[in-house]
């Protein structure tokens, strides 16, 4: 058995390694957050309810304050921040919440990008209703629900299910291992 | 929240030696456990995370599925075995949580999970059996409008929010466990404890013990299943009540019913009477079936908050097991 609570944990972030101390106890979102300056990730509800802190694992939708740091170790985590390309150029998704008004206050909006990136990758994104279901972990307290089903329909339209930013989210839609 | 060592189980041999240290607790998908450390609700000296395992097989056969405790809900739900061939299985992992808590869950931690009400984990804490043992019920005399129907006592009025528990135990599923002196299987019905002389205790897996594996029996018409759900919204709450029905019909004649109910007690609750009295009927008399459902009714003993669920469930029931029948 590997103890993994000394000092010198490898944490993969959008692509960089990142040698850090994690106190076990310490929860994906605050390592983000507070170690690693990636503010864009939210901290909402910090017990699982809102998705505001929604990132991907090894390329799967997952919330950053149900996980502890340590066990993100050795994964792929992907946050809002790695969403768009190197150049700045914004995800179709960035872009479809940008030209739908699909937000007012924002707070939800990195969470709910991350959060339908990942629904169209699946294929769940099929019709208002579906993408009304599988985008229901994330809340939004503006209520601006009507327009992220339109830009979400809309990015649908044009990225479709598969590949996205770089990443194969298939295992998220079908039976994979779970690593 | 209290500090602990974390540590990888990389066998299932050291899994079970850490699990048989009463100091230590076992961690997965972590979307219950996480909560309840940041809580107090639990204190281990040592957490042990087991998802390097395996135990993540999802397999299926003419004896029927074997899934793996560590597969993810979502991908459960997306197998093709499951979604094709036990749909009340499927549905009800994807009637559950939410897609990024499926995709963390794991089928072994959903069963795990904390048999609860709104009291259990009150911002202050308050007298709840669950979370301290001996410090008594603060809903039975308060806030009864998501209690047990079946199977309480004053030291606990709680319901299980296990979906996929439900569907298990209209499937007649078995629970594999593991410890280091062999294997046991426990039927899916009785995973869960009534609340009895010892209402802090929630399932019946004992120290030392880890889920390896649930197994679920062929169904000779897999396709006459159906997991329906009432809550409060469409999607992402818990179940008020909810029903898994498996169903096998001659024509429009019942030949057999398996009807199991979710919101209504500690654990799934078999409906026995209804189910036999359900053999012959006719799926589209439903003022019969609803008269079969209530058989199972008679020793429902309702709370001040819940006398509602004494109508609402047996429609539950019902539509769930026309649903199965192909009817709407």
């Amino acid at each position: 058995m590997a103890a993994e609570s000394q000092s010198g944990q490898l944490l993969r972030v959008n692509g960089v390694d990142h040698v850090i101390e994690l106190d076990p106890r310490a929860t994906l979102v605050d390592v983000l957050r507070e170690q690693l300056g990636l503010t864009g990730t939210k901290k909402g509800c910090d017990r699982g309810e809102c998705g505001a802190c929604t990132v991907f694992i090894d390329g799967r939708r997952v919330l950053a304050c149900m996980m502890l740091a340590v066990a993100a170790g050795g994964r792929e985590v992907t946050t809002i921040e790695g969403l768009s390309s190197k150049d700045g150029e914004l995800h179709p998704v960035q872009r479809e919440f940008l030209d739908n008004d699909a937000f007012q206050c924002g707070f939800c909006t990195p969470g709910q990008v991350m959060s339908a990136t990942a629904c169209i990758a699946e294929g769940h994104a099929g019709s208002d209703d579906e993408i009304r279901e599988w985008m229901s972990g994330n809340i939004c307290r503006c209520a601006a629900y009507p327009q992220i089903v339109a830009a979400v329909a809309k990015a649908n339209g044009q990225i479709g299910a598969g590949t996205i930013a770089g990443l194969d989210l298939s295992a998220a839609s079908g039976a994979g291992s779970t690593s | 929240m209290k500090t602990f060592a974390y540590e990888c189980a990389d066998s299932v041999a050291a899994a079970l030696a850490a699990a048989a240290d009463p100091d230590t607790e076992l961690i997965a998908g972590g979307t219950e456990a996480v909560n309840w450390l940041k809580e107090g609700i639990w204190a281990p000296d040592r957490l042990v995370d087991i998802t390097g395992l395996g135990l993540a097989e999802i397999e299926s056969g003419p004896a029927g599925l074997r899934i793996g405790a560590l597969a993810r809900m979502s991908d459960v739900a997306a197998h093709p075995a499951v979604r094709d061939g036990y749909p009340v299985l499927a549905e009800s992992l994807l009637r559950a949580a939410s897609p990024q808590l499926r995709n963390m869950a794991t089928i072994g931690g959903n069963l795990m999970q904390r048999t609860r009400c709104p009291y259990f984990r009150a911002d202050s804490p308050l007298p709840c059996n669950k979370r301290v043992a001996g410090s008594g019920c603060s809903a039975r005399h308060g806030d009864t409008s998501a209690a047990a129907l079946f199977g309480w006592n004053d030291g606990c009025v709680a319901t299980h929010p296990s979906d996929l528990a439900v569907a298990l135990a209209a499937l007649d599923a078995t629970v594999v466990v593991r410890s280091e002196r062999g294997q046991r299987r426990i039927p899916a019905t009785e995973f869960h404890r009534l609340p009895g002389d010892q209402p802090w205790l929630h399932n019946e897996l004992r120290t030392g013990e880890l889920i390896e594996a649930v197994e679920v029996p062929a169904e000779p018409d897999p396709r006459g299943s159906h997991y329906l759900k009432v809550r409060e919204r469409v999607s992402y709450e818990f179940a008020v009540t909810s029903a898994a029905a498996v169903v096998t019909l001659s024509g429009r004649e019942i030949t057999s019913a398996r009807l199991a109910m979710g919101g209504v007690a500690h654990r799934p609750w078999r409906l026995a009477e209804a189910e036999q009295a359900l053999v012959g009927r006719d799926i589209d008399d439903r003022a019969e079936l609803l008269a079969a459902a209530r058989l199972s009714f008679a020793g429902a003993r309702a709370l001040p908050g819940n006398a509602y669920k004494l109508t609402l469930a047996p429609r539950t029931a019902v539509r769930a097991l026309r649903i199965a029948g192909g009817r709407r």
